[in-house]
């Protein structure tokens, strides 16, 4: 086999979905007039929401991730190891359980609500809306923020620290001369990535958007399509959202987001900075906060599924129909992307480390994350638009949520597989070539040990974040045809709030087995291999 | 050309960043020949050319009178030592040597019974099992040279693959590595930056600088003599 045909092969397939979606899109409807559907006041207001609700979600993620990175930084206590993982897995928790979460907590009947009445001070309604939009994406974005920042932070060198100490520096020095500038270094990057993500965020503004005034261009086209079924003003849309995100794709990468994606914990230096007392209520502050915004609404999950209808609701042929048809969408999905992730990195592999050429093999690897410039609901649409005439696209439902799904994990494989098969090809490469190991006995001998663990965790982020995924799906389910996050979401909509929480603690459980089976099962146990 | 040479290196160029190379070098069967020079001179490049991992913009590389340039480095009739990463860590001693017979590790009894001879050759009898990493750092070289042995081709390359180690280790080795290549009558091409390897085992030395064979000739004479200059610089102040 050429060593191009892999990547080829690979890219041939996203080419054909995403550009058959965009050519479809750009021939759709006849009689369709871009231009003149530019001038609608309606689009405009939906643009300037959602620009608004990025902004806004972006500014209060960073600042809040500021002060808690630094508290992790410098603080250790009980807990801490715990709060980190959950930074790192605040990418895989399902969004519309978190969300779920977030409405036990929030909502008219919530533990806020609670505590307020308790307190004899009456309840508030201030969850739907753009309030309830900015508390779940401080949520999910706060702690990949925080989780940058103290990467950065922690890299800077030990050394430091002993001079620092030496000459007496105080802690706002400290900040001032050492972390500041370590933070701003990554600081466009990590606020470039929080508003791509709130820019193009669907589940939250469709779950606690709460009405017309509050709907982003990913809920408008979905809402276009699924209910006015107005093609014209759905293409328009998705071509709007399409160019504002291509805009903010090509910034956010020339702010160089770091790579660093190890899901490990930090080191901790003594610092000299931890014994003042205004410090210490700073940091506990930033904590405290932390753990009312992100650990709060997911003990909430957890409470709230334990409750009397959860023998009825899990009971229910529908329920486990749709665990099923999850599971399957899942585990293709990741399937799907481990294959096409694992032949663009073949291919740039070799590029990389035989041919010279880094720079092709970066702008190969790049264009797997393809997906982040075409958002899923773009190319649900087109999908959508071009199988309409030839196709009943209900009944294409699973397969084109599977596609989707597998391109938006793409992204995910390639980050998290593309560094350890470099440094496999780094260590062993040329003692392959040489001994003449190669095709299915270097995949069987050299590489599969080699690369088994992190295998794993690809298909196990790709795996979870398509069983937790609140996206396409919503676009093409229908009665026969439905995941666990839909259900959750139609319970949530139908404020039938037990059921939801029944189906919140489930999906929760399953992604978390799902994560830790596939994990654990291709990754292997621990295994005595260095001794 | 004699058909008694084991090696011709003819005009070979290579560009590597703002490094223009051109190598040139002939060597007779059962020959050692150290290649000397300062870091970033192109010795290493000069070994990967001829074991096929780089590909020369022109010239050409022949072995035992056979010209090589367009082979894979598998199909080529050479084996390379590298200074480290000669072994799988996953592998046991006995795998990796084992890979040398068949790149899909399926041997039978006579090349089980190789691989255990070519062990016991390099002094590892009974380690068969290990990994490497409950293997020191010569015994791990000693593997990958048992690998080389069984793999039986008549050019062994390496590449500063003693460096590492303490000097008392790396003059055994050396001493391994000579009786070895009278025993097989191999044609050894051996990089290094040290001299004294060169005295001890080589019969040949050529010294690189800035990418060309600048000196070449028998190695006490050529360390003998100091020059050209390059040379001089490289082998410093003489011991009084």
């Amino acid at each position: 086999m050429p060593w191009w045909l892999p990547a080829a092969l690979a890219l041939t397939v996203v080419a054909a979905v995403v550009g058959g979606a965009l050519l479809a899109l750009g021939l759709a409807a006849p009689g369709f007039d871009f231009v003149g559907n530019l001038a609608d006041a309606y689009l405009w207001r939906v643009v300037w929401f959602t620009v608004l609700q990025a902004t806004l979600s972006t500014l209060l993620s960073v600042a809040l991730a500021v002060p808690v990175a630094r508290a992790m930084a410098r603080r250790r206590f009980p807990g801490r190891g715990l709060l980190l993982r959950l930074f790192s897995l605040s990418l895989v928790i399902p969004t519309i359980v978190a969300i779920f979460g977030i409405a036990a907590v929030h909502g008219r009947t919530g533990w806020v609500n609670d505590a307020l009445a308790f307190l004899g001070l009456g309840r508030a309604d201030y969850l739907y809306g753009l309030t309830g939009i900015l508390i779940a994406h401080v949520f999910f974005n706060m702690p990949i923020a925080a989780r940058i920042l103290l990467q950065a932070v922690e890299a800077v060198p030990p050394e430091t620290w002993r001079v620092a100490s030496q000459f007496g520096l105080k802690s706002r020095d400290l900040f001032r001369l050492i972390e500041w500038p370590a933070m701003r270094t990554v600081l466009p990057g990590a606020a470039g990535l929080v508003f791509m993500l709130c820019f193009t965020s669907f589940a939250v503004v469709l779950t606690l958007g709460g009405g017309p005034k509050a709907t982003t261009l990913e809920v408008a086209v979905y809402q276009a399509l699924r209910f006015d079924f107005d093609l014209g003003r759905a293409v328009t849309l998705a071509l709007v959202q399409l160019l504002l995100c291509s805009v903010i794709v090509t910034a956010v990468l020339r702010l160089a987001v770091p790579s660093t994606t190890a899901l490990t914990e930090g080191r901790i230096y003594e610092r000299p900075d931890t014994g003042g007392r205004i410090g210490i209520a700073v940091d506990a502050l930033a904590l405290l906060v932390t753990i009312g915004l992100v650990v709060l609404p997911l003990a909430a999950v957890a409470v709230a599924g334990f409750n009397p209808t959860a023998a009825e609701v899990l009971t229910r042929a529908t329920l486990w129909r749709a665990t099923g048809q999850s599971l399957v969408i899942a585990l293709s999905a990741a399937s799907l992307a481990l294959l096409l992730g694992g032949a663009i990195l073949v291919t740039s592999r070799i590029l990389r480390h035989r041919l010279a050429r880094a720079g092709a093999a970066g702008r190969l690897e790049l264009s797997a994350s393809l997906i982040l410039v075409v958002p899923p609901f773009v190319l649900a649409t087109g999908l959508f638009v071009l199988l309409r005439p030839v196709a009943d696209v209900f009944a294409l439902g699973m397969p084109l949520v599977i596609l989707v799904n597998a391109l938006m994990a793409l992204p995910f494989v390639v980050r998290f597989l593309g560094g350890p098969m470099m440094e496999e090809a780094q260590r062993h490469d040329r003692l392959c070539q040489s001994l003449g190991i190669a095709g299915w006995n270097r995949l069987r001998l050299i590489e599969w040990p080699g690369l088994r663990r992190p295998v794993g965790l690809a298909l196990a982020v790709a795996a979870t974040l398509s069983l937790g995924d609140l996206g396409v799906v919503a676009l093409f389910g229908s009665q026969d045809f439905a995941t666990l996050p839909l259900l959750l979401y139609r319970a949530m909509g139908g404020f039938r709030m037990s059921e939801a929480a029944v189906i919140a603690a489930l999906l929760s459980l399953l992604c978390l087995v799902l994560f830790l089976v596939i994990e654990g099962g291709l990754g292997g146990l621990r295994r005595r291999d260095n001794v | 050309m004699s058909d008694r040479s084991m090696l011709q290196v003819e005009g070979l160029t290579f560009r590597y960043e703002d490094m223009q190379m051109v190598f040139d070098l002939t060597l007779a069967r059962g020959q050692c020949l150290a290649v000397l020079g300062p870091s970033g001179a192109g010795k290493s490049t000069l070994l990967s050319l001829i074991a096929g991992f780089e590909k020369p913009l022109s010239g050409r590389v022949l072995v035992a009178g056979e010209d090589v340039t367009q082979r894979k480095p598998a199909d080529r009739p050479v084996t390379s030592l590298f200074q480290e990463h000669n072994l799988f860590a996953h592998l046991t001693v006995e795998q990796n040597v084992g890979l040398g017979l068949d790149p899909g590790l399926r041997l039978d009894a006579a090349q089980r019974h190789a691989v255990a001879g070519e062990l016991a050759r390099v002094g590892l009898e009974g380690l068969e099992k290990r990994r490497p990493a409950q293997l020191s750092g010569g015994q791990r070289q000693r593997v990958a040279l048992a690998r080389s042995l069984v793999r039986d081709k008549p050019l062994l390359l390496l590449d500063e693959p003693f460096s590492a180690l303490d000097p008392g280790l790396r003059l055994e080795m050396l001493d391994l590595l000579r009786q070895l290549q009278a025993e097989r009558n191999l044609t050894v091409v051996m990089v290094s930056h040290n001299p004294q390897d060169a005295r001890r085992i080589a019969g040949e030395t050529a010294f690189v600088c800035d990418g060309r064979i600048v000196a070449a000739g028998p190695t006490e004479a050529l360390l003998a003599a100091r020059e050209p200059a390059a040379l001089r610089a490289f082998l410093g102040p003489e011991a009084g």
